[in-house]
């Protein structure tokens, strides 16, 4: 990694040299206080109750490890396939329902995978509607009579969450493909490529590092992922953690586990780094020059449609249906004035919690640019560790610097002044706000870098030759330049927060509750007819989000 | 300008909620849905005045507790189940008291020996049986779950979940640790399936013929029969109330414990003793088919037709202590799988 930046240092040395450390200050203060929660796990894992390793080593911890392999493994074949193909037919190809599936193909990222894995299985299971018209129909008295895939399996956790993850690397990928120049493709395909051969040997490694960060993104959010593992009894890392928490009793065995997971995400991403380590890629991007999309014969039109169709189904119109269908049936019990301020506060915390997020990660990425350091880039790995750790640690994380900082205020006060301040943040929306941000920053540093890293320096060099400071020429040069990224990351990190439940269930204020930890009231007492309605609320809300999403992301490029 | 956007929106953020003041409240963290605490606190609030404040989480309660301090503005505390309870007593975060009230309406077995912790609640571990499928009396001990005749033929909820857990502590308590690993794996080997969902689904799965016998809470049988496309489901089970002529059906508690720290200490004591009076004990009972805590009240009219519960005297605080033997005995069965 370090060898080709490095390189590219030394022959745009004007940068770097020319650069106040302001940015560089802020960078390292921000990413201190960003890294707080995820230190103060790596500091809790010292301290375990009783060594937890002997008896997982001897019992679960083989089965954990394959298990989380598989899964990931799993997914990230399904995210890819679903993802890569869609983002190529919709961007590059010419077939019925095309604008409709731009948007489309994001809607399964507004359905939480716990929702998403409730569903399906109140209608695949035994019990459930499938199974029983089969029975009726066929006449098979019980399970001994026939074959029926089992939803609550890995397998079916693995089509649970890759149904609802491929979005981020649809996004990420159709963005990529929409940057990039269309006369690469004319190139390839006059030297006698075909299209299937220029796909892959010219299309996917130039969208490589975007579709690393996409998927990057989906892994880590399925190691993480706790709701639809334990709903399937799929026993992961994740599980075995949170065994060893509440069941064991044992936070700094937990801890361990989470830092042992942290530490796995570290090298995958560091692999994937590595591995593109001599690549380094400047477009300007050329706005003039439209995407020419293939016009396809009608059997191919046809694959196009089905390739976009399945996973729109089963990601969200089934999902969606049947969830509109238990808060119909439901709609007595389940409505309830405190929706519209549950809302609001859904709306309200993902907001901020977004441009909060959007602000820190450009602020990240645009001073890693400017000081294209070891240093800078080992914070801004730092910083995004957040998003490799489950919720629930990770707000306990956040509860150790917050109490920390609330209780030393209020002991100064206290022996100084006599007076008491009590807590300041803990308990707050701040301390939701900054967890979300902690937890996301990951999303909006991540895609903004990559972006970033695609325009070429001449255009700093020209801006600050023309006497324009750093600061300026972010907002003049690059941040236009980005638009379509950067709405992208802030609705990506939104819909991510409307969906969070186990940080904002362990640190929110008192009588406080949003849409998701209104579902989960529900849910987890085995209600999940009286939770359809709020859930439906989610999926919904989250909707128009990804519509302006894609629509930003369209508009970057005038398409003929 | 954007940062000057972030930042008001910050500091509204900030604003945002209304930190408990000091008088007129009680504030709670509860392992418990708020939802079905709702009844109980407006009839507090009706009656006293007094406004609550509820968090409700499944996790890290515990340790936001303790990392608040001295400065927590939490007074009470809400569980579900003993080892959360218990949980507190060892980090010791709860404070014991000497309340008459308290002593009078909870009987001795179901609170702390100091006053740490008292049950509001209990709630049965039960078989549920199929109608058509099981004898009555067929089954009739927790111990006969491990017979051969059952063979393929048992559905339950994960073995680590805390209700489980519990049931699984109480047998070591009973019978000692080699004897219940050998129990739980004639269990296991007698599951017609995976462990998987929760309790209700246990009694749908019997209700399809997945299985014949399950093991589950009480109120989850309750509260499906109160809900009219689930009533089919439940009414096709019939509940067995194990060892019930023996050393009693193991049941599990939910209850409240006042922390160390409460602010708003002598209105949380309040709050404590109106949900040991009978007219609480009635709503919070009822709201979700328990078993009041306070011998004086009756149960609903449909638990009560269930039948008498005749429950485990086993102390509470020793199936807490057997916890992480048990857990360890689910990993070392690999019941789970």
């Amino acid at each position: 990694m370090s060898e080709a930046i490095e390189q590219t240092g030394a022959r745009y040395p004007l940068l770097a040299k020319r650069t106040s450390k302001r940015w560089l200050i802020t960078a390292a203060v921000t990413t201190a206080i960003v890294a707080l929660p995820v230190l103060s796990v790596l500091i809790l894992a010292l301290f375990p109750e009783e060594n937890i390793w002997p008896h997982l080593l001897n019992t679960t911890l083989p089965r954990y490890l394959v298990t989380t392999l598989q899964l990931m493994a799993g997914v990230a074949f399904i995210t890819l396939v679903i993802g890569l193909a869609s983002a190529w037919a919709v961007t590059m190809c010419d077939f019925p329902g095309r604008k409709f599936f731009e948007w489309a193909m994001l809607l399964p990222f507004a359905v939480p995978a716990y929702v998403i894995a409730y569903v399906y299985t109140s209608l695949l299971d035994y019990a459930g509607p499938v199974q029983t018209a089969m029975r009726d129909w066929f006449g098979w008295r019980n399970a001994a009579d026939y074959w029926f895939p089992e939803i609550r399996s890995l397998e079916g956790a693995t089509l649970m969450i890759g149904l609802v993850l491929y979005p981020y690397v649809y996004l990420l990928a159709r963005a990529a493909f929409l940057e990039q120049s269309p006369s690469l493709f004319a190139v390839s395909r006059s030297l006698g490529h075909s299209a299937i051969s220029t796909f892959f040997r010219v299309v996917l490694p130039i969208a490589r590092p975007a579709i690393a960060v996409g998927l990057s993104l989906v892994l880590m959010e399925t190691l993480n992922d706790f709701g639809t593992v334990d709903f399937f009894a799929v026993q992961t890392l994740t599980a075995g953690l949170f065994d060893t928490w509440m069941n064991l009793g044992n936070l700094g065995g937990a801890a361990q586990i989470a830092t042992t997971m942290l530490a796995f995400v570290v090298i995958l991403v560091t692999l994937e780094r590595y591995s593109r380590r001599k690549q380094q890629q400047f477009a300007a991007r050329d706005n003039r020059e439209p995407i020419r999309r293939f016009t396809l014969s009608r059997p191919r039109q046809f694959v196009c449609v089905a390739v976009c169709l399945v996973p729109v189904i089963f990601g969200f119109l089934l999902p969606a249906a049947t969830l509109g269908h238990y808060a119909w049936e439901y709609f007595d019990e389940s409505w309830n004035p405190d929706f519209v301020r549950n809302t609001l506060n859904s709306l309200f915390l993902s907001g901020t919690a977004a441009l909060t997020t959007l602000i820190i990660g450009v602020t990240l990425a645009y001073s890693r640019r400017l000081h294209d350091t070891r240093g800078m880039r080992v914070m801004m790995r730092l910083s995004s560790l957040g998003y490799a750790m489950p919720g629930a640690v990770l707000a306990v994380g956040v509860i150790v610097p917050l109490a920390g900082f609330d209780n030393w205020v209020d002991g100064i006060l206290r022996d100084n002044f006599g007076v008491s301040s009590g807590l300041l943040l803990s308990g707050t929306a701040f301390a939701l706000v900054f967890a979300y941000t902690v937890r996301f920053l990951a999303v909006s540093a991540g895609s903004v870098e990559s972006a970033l890293q695609k325009i070429t320096p001449s255009m700093d060099m020209a801006s600050r030759s023309l006497g324009h400071s750093p600061g300026n020429t972010l907002l003049k040069v690059h941040l236009p330049m980005l638009r379509g990224t950067l709405i992208t990351a802030a609705l990506v990190v939104f819909v991510d927060c409307m969906k969070e439940l186990p940080a904002t269930l362990i640190l929110r204020p008192f009588n406080f509750e949003t849409l998701a930890t209104y579902v989960y009231q529900f849910a987890s007492d085995e209600k999940l007819a009286h939770s359809a309605l709020p859930a439906l609320i989610i999926v919904l809300a989250g909707i128009i989000p990804i519509i302006l999403m894609s629509k930003s992301i369209s508009d970057t490029r005038a398409i003929s | 300008m954007k940062m000057k956007l972030a930042a008001t929106a910050i500091a509204a953020a900030c604003a945002l909620p209304l930190q408990a003041s000091a008088d007129g409240e009680v504030n709670i963290y509860s392992y418990r849905q708020a939802y079905l605490l709702e009844p109980l606190l407006n009839a507090f609030q009706e009656e006293t005045g007094i406004e609550t404040n509820v968090v409700f989480a499944k996790k890290g309660l515990a340790e936001r507790l303790e990392r608040e301090g001295r400065n927590s503005p939490a007074d009470l505390v809400m569980t579900v189940d003993i080892s959360r309870i218990n949980e507190l007593v060892e980090r010791d975060l709860v404070e014991g008291i000497e309340n008459d009230t308290l002593q009078n309406n909870i009987p001795q077995n179901l609170r702390h020996p100091d006053g740490k912790w008292f049950a509001l609640t209990t709630r049965g571990r039960l078989i549920y049986a199929s109608k058509e499928r099981v004898e009555e009396g067929e089954i009739t001990t927790y111990e006969q779950l491990a017979d051969e005749k059952w063979d393929d033929r048992i559905c339950t909820r994960s073995g680590k979940h805390p209700y489980n857990i519990a049931l699984f502590s109480s047998m070591i308590a009973h019978h000692g640790e080699e004897a219940t690993e050998e129990w739980l794996e004639g269990l296991k080997d007698n599951l017609a399936r995976k462990p998987q969902g929760g309790d209700r689904d246990q009694i749908k799965a019997i209700h399809a013929g997945e299985c014949d016998i399950a093991i589950g809470n009480s109120y989850y049988y309750g509260n499906m029969l109160n809900d009219e496309n689930q009533r089919e489901a439940a009414e096709s089970v019939r509940l067995v109330f194990p060892n019930a002529d023996g050393r009693g059906t193991h049941i599990n508690i939910s209850g409240i414990a006042l922390t160390k720290s409460a602010p708003n200490r002598d209105n949380a004591i309040r709050l404590m003793e109106f949900l040991s009076e009978p007219k609480a004990q009635q709503i919070y009972a009822e709201a979700n088919t328990e078993y009041p805590a306070n011998p004086s009240v009756k149960p609903s009219g449909m638990v009560a037709e269930w039948g008498e519960i005749n429950p485990d005297d086993l102390s509470l605080q020793e199936i807490a202590e057997n916890r992480s033997a048990a857990v360890k005995m689910v990993d070392r069965v690999d019941y789970d799988n």
